[in-house]
């Protein structure tokens, strides 16, 4: 028997109509545990470099974590995998809620989705009954009551419906896919408007068998009280009402503003005010104590639900107040649209407006009010009307097709993708790998389990190290007793760092565990409940696998060196590993690139970026070894930056 | 036969404004319910649901309590401080119009049991937001023949399918047998 996992798949061919429930290999979990992993195992195989985005032959996988359905607390978030139009490489992609779980319970791992509708469908799966059903009638409908909708005619209460609003079936690049107050943005939801699905529901009443029942549960019930009452899990922003942090250091409008002394007390009471008194409750995922998501009704206009950061990006972008963000939050998640590239896509729109680039015959009537322009763009991008056909394909894209001068403002992409409009002062060495290295797109998917900032006081961080749990080995707390100044960290420790870092997201990406109780949360006091300690054990209990950390760490290096690899094949090198030019005021060159060449060093990386063939092999991917070298990605022969380094100086002093 | 007398009346009390829509309270009561204990999880087979909507703010915990053939459409709206409930959010049966507390394999209702080997129930348990408490209650009341657990099923099954076809598929199952 299969613990913790179903053992199939569902793949669903909307060319040809054929649905297939298919057994799945064992062994895949035991390299790639499941969720990401196990997805991006797939697209590898499956979808190649000549497969462009918006082909038949691009799939939409909505991959359950290897954990959702067992009583692991904070375990819900479901990895919807593609190839992203945006930026043309693998599409991270997670969200919250409850359909992971669901689909588990329906009797599946992952739900593939290949090919193209002829018209709009919508897919409605109840354990071993799938069904591709019309979806006419919710052409251009919201996301609310697209899921009303389907609910009542299936008369299904219980089903668990992610849909896309009229910005994801006009295949809006920024358009993100929607389930209850959680989205999965960075890809599905214009693929889903392009294969022609307006949505997935899916109710499922099978059990999850778990391989050691009594331990687990009760290890579970315990965790899940400690993690309710711990303020080291959960969004601190849900409860903290001083978000000066955002308001003072990120930039405004086009990422480019700064007003430093922007937050005060009377703002914060304000805003305190206007939320609390409009505060309907604020909302959990699955099994998770925690109450991250805000939800709020704000009177006269459609109720919405927020988490983190997500409240800010729209005043942000348009110079208001938080009421402004209210006032539109409703209606943006209805569209189905994504509030972290969106914002800052129609904030490039207008600064082009006002330099003269775009004018009033791009944007007939176009208001004087930056929070009305805002709105009017928003209209125009949904429904891709006049500029809105260009601002859709986000700030990368839209400013090279305009031209004439645009590139020049757009300014805070990396791998074509907007990043957080965070403008800093010096370099600080561990930042600048995860933005120029990473591939999830958004530095928030990257930062994570290593604190952000030293402790100044040598009694307070000893105090620290000796209470911190969740750390992996006596390495960190030795480069954490020895690190004084932000920005000031060997290139050695840097690399580290960055590896414990993303290592944890790996974790979190392939069991299905959220960020908020795990990899995100332990750079902000290092206290988390999920840790590199104690996910091999919950991972053995729940499966009967056999696993260590260091098998879980190989599992997460794996995983991350695949999903370069799918990148690669896709065509991202060494210069693409490049974060916004002016994401620091100092910049430091020489640094940035011994810092590279170290971290490809650690990844076993070549100089430009790309896994070695012994590297791959190593983790047991000499398939995708013998594929890069085959297309003449790869040079066989070609080491590391510091063994291509040694081999120089060998051939230099006459060795052989 | 009814009599009058006190007693001591287990139940939960619920606060409809701490639930946070976790379903942390299904996940646990099937488990508890599974065979092994804890080996298997299914909420379709928990003895509470989460009747939620979270577009309109609603998120109703209910328990198969005992069985009463509720003749209700379950689909008035009321509204309170401004927020919409359905019927619902009221209702605590066995609900005859939607397979809520019926075992998804055999058909057969369900029925809280109020977990009765444990100290605390586990969907309570399971709700550290404290939207679930455990009371114990002392009350005056009309004592009734209590149902046991398969004439109550048997009881729901005479309402949604009557007594003929239910006699009809007993026999057709005997003979299989
Ligand atoms: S920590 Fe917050 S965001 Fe994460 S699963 Fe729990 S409620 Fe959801
Ligand atoms: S466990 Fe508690 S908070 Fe969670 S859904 Fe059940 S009743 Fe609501
Ligand atoms: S739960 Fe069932 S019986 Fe109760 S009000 Fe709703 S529909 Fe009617
Ligand atoms: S008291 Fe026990 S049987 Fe009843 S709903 Fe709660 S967990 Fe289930």
């Amino acid at each position: 028997m299969r613990y913790a996992e179903t053992g199939y798949n569902l793949e669903i061919d909307l060319s040809t109509g054929n649905i297939e429930r298919v057994e799945t290999d064992p062994n895949l979990t035991k390299l790639f545990l499941g969720g990401q992993g196990v997805n991006a195992r797939i697209i590898w195989d499956r979808v190649g470099p000549e497969v462009k985005p918006f082909d038949e032959g691009n799939l939409l996988i909505f991959g359950a974590g290897l954990l959702h359905g067992t009583p692991v607390v904070g375990c819900n978030r479901t990895s919807v995998n593609t190839i992203n139009p945006m930026t043309g490489i693998f599409g991270h992609s997670t969200m919250g809620g409850y359909l992971g779980p669901e689909i588990k319970h329906a009797g599946y791992d992952r739900i593939i989705i290949r090919g193209k509708a002829p018209k709009l469908v919508y897919i409605w799966i109840k354990n071993d009954k799938v069904e591709i059903r019309d979806a006419s009638h919710l052409k251009g409908k919201g996301v609310r009551e697209t899921t009303r909708l389907i609910k009542e005619e299936l008369n299904e209460p219980f089903a668990q419906v992610a849909c896309i609003g009229p910005a994801g079936e006009n295949k809006v690049l920024t358009a993100s896919l929607e389930h209850n107050w959680n989205s999965a943005a960075r890809g599905p939801g214009p693929i889903m408007g392009d294969k022609m699905i307006k949505a997935i529901a899916v109710r499922g009443t099978k059990d999850i068998f778990v391989a050691h029942p009594q331990e687990l549960f009760e290890l579970c019930l315990k965790m899940k009280k400690e993690i309710h009452a711990s303020d080291g899990c959960g969004d601190w922003m849900a409860t903290d009402e001083d978000d000066s942090f955002h308001h003072n250091n990120f930039s405004w409008g086009n990422s480019r503003t700064r007003i430093k002394n922007y937050w005060s007390k009377e703002l914060q009471e304000r805003w305190t005010r206007w939320k609390y008194d409009h505060m309907d409750r604020q909302m959990g995922c699955y099994n998770c104590p925690k109450g991250c998501i805000n939800i709020i009704s704000w009177p006269g206009h459609p109720r919405f639900g927020y988490k983190c950061y997500g409240k800010d990006t729209y005043h942000m972008s348009a110079f208001k107040e938080l009421n402004y963000s209210y006032e539109l939050l409703g209606y943006c998640q209805d569209y189905g649209l994504d509030s972290y590239s969106t914002p800052q896509t129609l904030a490039l729109g207008i600064e082009l407006y006002d330099a003269g680039i775009l004018t009033d015959k791009d944007m007939p009537n176009f208001p004087t009010d930056s929070g009305d322009r805002i709105k009017y763009l928003i209209e125009k991008v949904v429904h891709r009307e006049g500029i809105g056909d260009i601002l859709a394909n986000g700030s990368w894209h839209a400013a090279r097709i305009i031209g004439n001068g645009a590139e020049e403002f757009e300014h805070n992409t990396v791998k074509k993708m907007e990043q957080l409009p965070i403008k800093l002062g010096k370099l600080n060495p561990a930042y600048y790998l995860m933005i120029a290295t990473g591939e999830k797109m958004a530095i928030t998917q990257i930062e994570g389990s290593f604190p952000q900032d030293p402790i100044r006081d040598v009694e307070e961080r000893k105090k620290f190290v000796e209470h911190w749990d969740a750390v992996p080995s006596q390495i960190f707390k030795d480069i954490f007793m020895k690190w004084e100044k932000r920005d000031e960290m060997s290139i050695e420790d840097t690399c580290l760092v960055t590896d414990w870092n993303e290592a944890m997201h790996y974790v979190d990406d392939s069991t299905g565990l959220c960020g908020f109780v795990s990899s995100f949360r332990g750079q902000f006091g290092g206290k988390t409940a999920y840790s590199f300690n104690n996910v091999p054990q919950i991972i053995k209990l729940a499966t009967g696998m056999e696993i260590d950390k260091d098998d879980l760490w190989e599992i997460c290096r794996r995983n991350r060196t695949l999903i370069r690899a799918i990148n690669n094949r896709l065509g991202i090198r060494r210069v693409d590993d490049d974060p916004p030019k002016d994401h620091w005021a100092v910049r430091n060159p020489e640094l940035e690139e011994k810092l590279l060449d170290a971290y490809y060093d650690l990844r076993g990386f070549t100089k430009d970026g790309i896994p070695t063939k012994e590297e791959l092999y190593k983790l047991g991917l000499d398939y995708v070894a013998d594929e890069l070298i085959q297309r003449g990605i790869l040079d066989p022969d070609e080491g590391t930056p510091s063994q291509e380094a040694a081999k120089k100086e060998q051939q230099k002093s006459g060795g052989c | 036969m009814a009599g009058t007398g006190k007693k001591i009346v287990k139940t939960i009390k619920v606060d409809l404004d701490k639930c946070n829509g976790c379903r942390g309270c299904e996940m646990a009561c099937s488990a508890y319910h599974a065979t092994p204990k804890y080996s298997s999880m299914n909420p379709s087979r928990s003895r509470i649901r989460v009747v939620m909507d979270p577009f309109n703010d609603e998120y109703v915990p209910i328990r198969a309590t005992d069985y009463t053939k509720a003749g209700c459409d379950g689909r008035r709206v009321y509204t309170i401080k401004g927020k919409e409930y359905s019927e619902c959010s009221f209702c605590g049966t066995i609900c005859p119009t939607r397979d809520l507390f019926f075992d998804p394999d055999s058909g057969l209702p369900l029925k809280c049991d109020l977990c009765e080997d444990e100290k605390e129930p586990l969907c309570v348990q399971a709700c550290p937001q404290g939207c679930l408490t455990y009371v114990e209650l002392e009350e005056e009341e009309i004592e009734e023949a209590k149902l046991g657990d398969m004439e109550i099923g048997l009881k729901s099954l005479v309402d949604k399918y009557g007594l003929k076809k239910l006699a009809d598929t007993f026999a057709r199952m005997s003979q299989k047998g």
